[in-house]
């Protein structure tokens, strides 16, 4: 079982109160009936599903209820860094800033 | 190859058995090939053995990264049936399980496949007319699925409790009769041997690290830690990993990767006559010819290539098995381990064409692809050969995320099993 950072309630809590929410950083697009059904298949249905360091979106559904962001290594399910939704994705600690993904998106 | 049979066994005993050959040869890879299926699981050994069975193309090697059955194949808990809810499942699934029925005598190759009846628990209103649903639409469709009252039930599986007061109460319950299981590594030892008989290179220990493409995009080859190897056309058949592969080609696939655990008890005496499962407290479970009980646990929430999973998991499983059993309550469980599924948002398999000339993917059987494997091999082989679908898979396309002609086994059924 995971042991997870709530960066809200600022506590290490076990996995059973959180639920995961997929990959972090992807904006719903502004004009979504407007996008071609390509863009839409992007948005709606194609993940990353990152064999290693990934960034994904958490929610602490039996604490505070909040939505949160985590850089995870999907390989070892090591936690590197929870973080407040609204940030921008934060790179990996002790690495170089991370390079600029392809697609950054908003609040996701 | 040597054939099997009863004498070469009664010969082999009078010389202590010492002219048994390899199941498989394990050539040096050569440096190129018409077709390279990458995925040494079941699914992509059988592509292989049906493309030169029944396609005449023998020029092929699959690839494996680790040992052949590694994968998912030598992890699961071989629930086979074909009672799923849509055309498009019920086309593939039921085709499988025909070929299941004589495929240890096409292989020459006890696949230990054992029709001993699926029934799958019903223990609410809710379940009751999903299930009955189900059982109409099958039989319409010409596939056995048949409606238990609970007495009906415990008499095809007597260690069930059915009592009022059980914890989990049961209502009834649907079972396929053709439904069972199979021996998992004897499935892809089976199509590695006749495939290897019939000229295919099964080439272990080398995975696969770069797809390479020509000038006008089409795949030539593939990157391994063995060197180059080229290749006409390329077949993506790695389960788990499949995203990770096509990633390699740049191809984007709607692909979770969720670890699923299983777990068996020590041996008892022949006690469980069936496949039982029950998709509503999440439990399934069977009795393999060693004894074990073998039983099968949920994924995990998050994406992981871990292989290995949370005990939360198969403690909330066992759980509802010792409610279902109250028999098996004192039953030591003996191993337990995971397996990286790769599930789709529909949970339908993809088996299709994709962007990129002369490759394609077999993948998203997520939790529930051991029983497809001689089915989705042999329609496999045919997209490879043909390079278009079977009619029998034309639904499952790459494509139908963007259509929106989804075939939504996900909501039809809480697992996929
Ligand atoms: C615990 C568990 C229980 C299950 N229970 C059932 C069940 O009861 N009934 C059912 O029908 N299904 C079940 N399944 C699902 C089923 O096991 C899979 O859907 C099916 O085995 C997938 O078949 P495969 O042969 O393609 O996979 P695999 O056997 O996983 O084959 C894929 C292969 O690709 C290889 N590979 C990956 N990347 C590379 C690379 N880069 N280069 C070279 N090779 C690579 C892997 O090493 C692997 O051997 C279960 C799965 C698990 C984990
Ligand atoms: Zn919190």
């Amino acid at each position: 079982m995971l042991l997870i950072h709530c960066p809200y309630c600022g506590e290490d809590r076990s996995e059973l109160e959180f639920r995961w929410a997929g990959e972090a950083h992807i904006a719903r697009p502004d004009t979504i009936s407007a996008i071609s059904d390509d863009e839409f298949a992007e948005y709606f249905f194609m993940r990353d599903n990152t064999k290693g360091i990934a960034w994904e979106r958490w929610r602490h559904i039996h604490g505070c209820g909040r939505f949160f962001n985590a850089i995870r290594d999907t390989v070892s399910d090591k936690f590197l860094l929870s973080y407040k939704a609204g940030l921008p994705r934060q790179p990996v600690p002790g690495s170089e800033p991370a390079a600029a993904p392809a697609v950054e998106g908003g609040v996701a | 190859m040597r054939k099997y049979s009863v004498f070469a066994l009664v010969k082999e005993a009078m010389r202590s058995h010492k002219g048994w050959e390899p199941h498989w040869v394990s050539p040096e890879p050569r440096s190129s090939y018409d077709v390279i299926i990458i995925g040494g699981g079941g699914h992509g050994l059988g592509a292989a053995y049906y493309l030169a069975k029944e396609h005449g193309i023998t020029n092929i090697a699959v690839i494996e990264r680790g040992w052949l059955g590694g994968g998912n194949t030598g992890r699961n808990t071989t629930i086979i049936r074909s009672n799923y809810l849509y055309e498009e499942s019920m086309d593939i699934y039921e085709h499988s399980l025909k070929l299941w029925e004589g495929l240890s005598q096409d292989l020459n190759y006890n696949v230990m496949y054992s029709p001993r009846g699926v029934m799958m628990l019903s223990h609410n209103t809710h379940d009751m007319q999903s299930f009955k649903r189900h059982i109409n639409a099958n039989r319409l469709y010409g596939i056995d699925n048949e409606w238990l009252t609970p007495e009906q039930a415990k008499a095809f599986c007597p260690p069930l409790d059915i009592s009022k007061t059980a914890r989990y109460p049961i209502n009834g319950a649907a079972l396929q009769k053709r439904g069972g299981t199979a021996r998992h590594d004897a499935v892809a030892w089976g199509y590695a041997r006749a495939a290897s008989d019939r000229g295919v290179h099964i080439i272990q220990n080398c995975e696969v690290t770069g797809i390479r493409r020509g000038p006008s995009g089409e795949v030539t080859g593939v990157e391994t830690s063995r060197g180059f190897i080229g290749a006409k056309k390329i077949g993506v058949s790695a389960a788990g990993h499949s995203s990770v592969v096509m990633q390699m080609a740049g191809v984007r696939v709607p692909l979770t990767s969720n670890p699923l655990q299983a777990l068996v008890s020590e041996p008892l005496k022949p006690i469980f006559p069936c496949v039982v499962m029950s998709n509503t407290v999440h439990a399934y479970i069977s009795q393999s010819d060693k004894g074990e009980l073998v039983i099968g646990a949920g994924t995990d929430q998050y994406h992981s290539y871990s292989q290995t999973g949370g005990l939360q998991i198969i403690t909330h499983t066992l759980d509802a098995i010792c409610e279902l059993f109250p028999i098996f309550r004192r039953v030591k469980m003996m191993r337990q381990w995971g397996g990286i599924t790769d599930n789709t948002p529909d949970r339908s398999a993809i088996q299709s064409v994709t962007p990129v000339p002369n490759l394609f993917v077999n993948c998203g059987w997520g939790t529930g692809g051991f029983k497809a494997t001689p089915g989705s091999a042999n329609l496999f082989a045919h997209l490879i050969a043909r390079g278009e679908p079977h009619p029998l898979a034309a639904g499952l396309t790459l494509d139908r995320f963007r259509t929106g002609r989804l075939i939504d086994e996900a909501a039809a059924a809480a697992v996929a099993h």
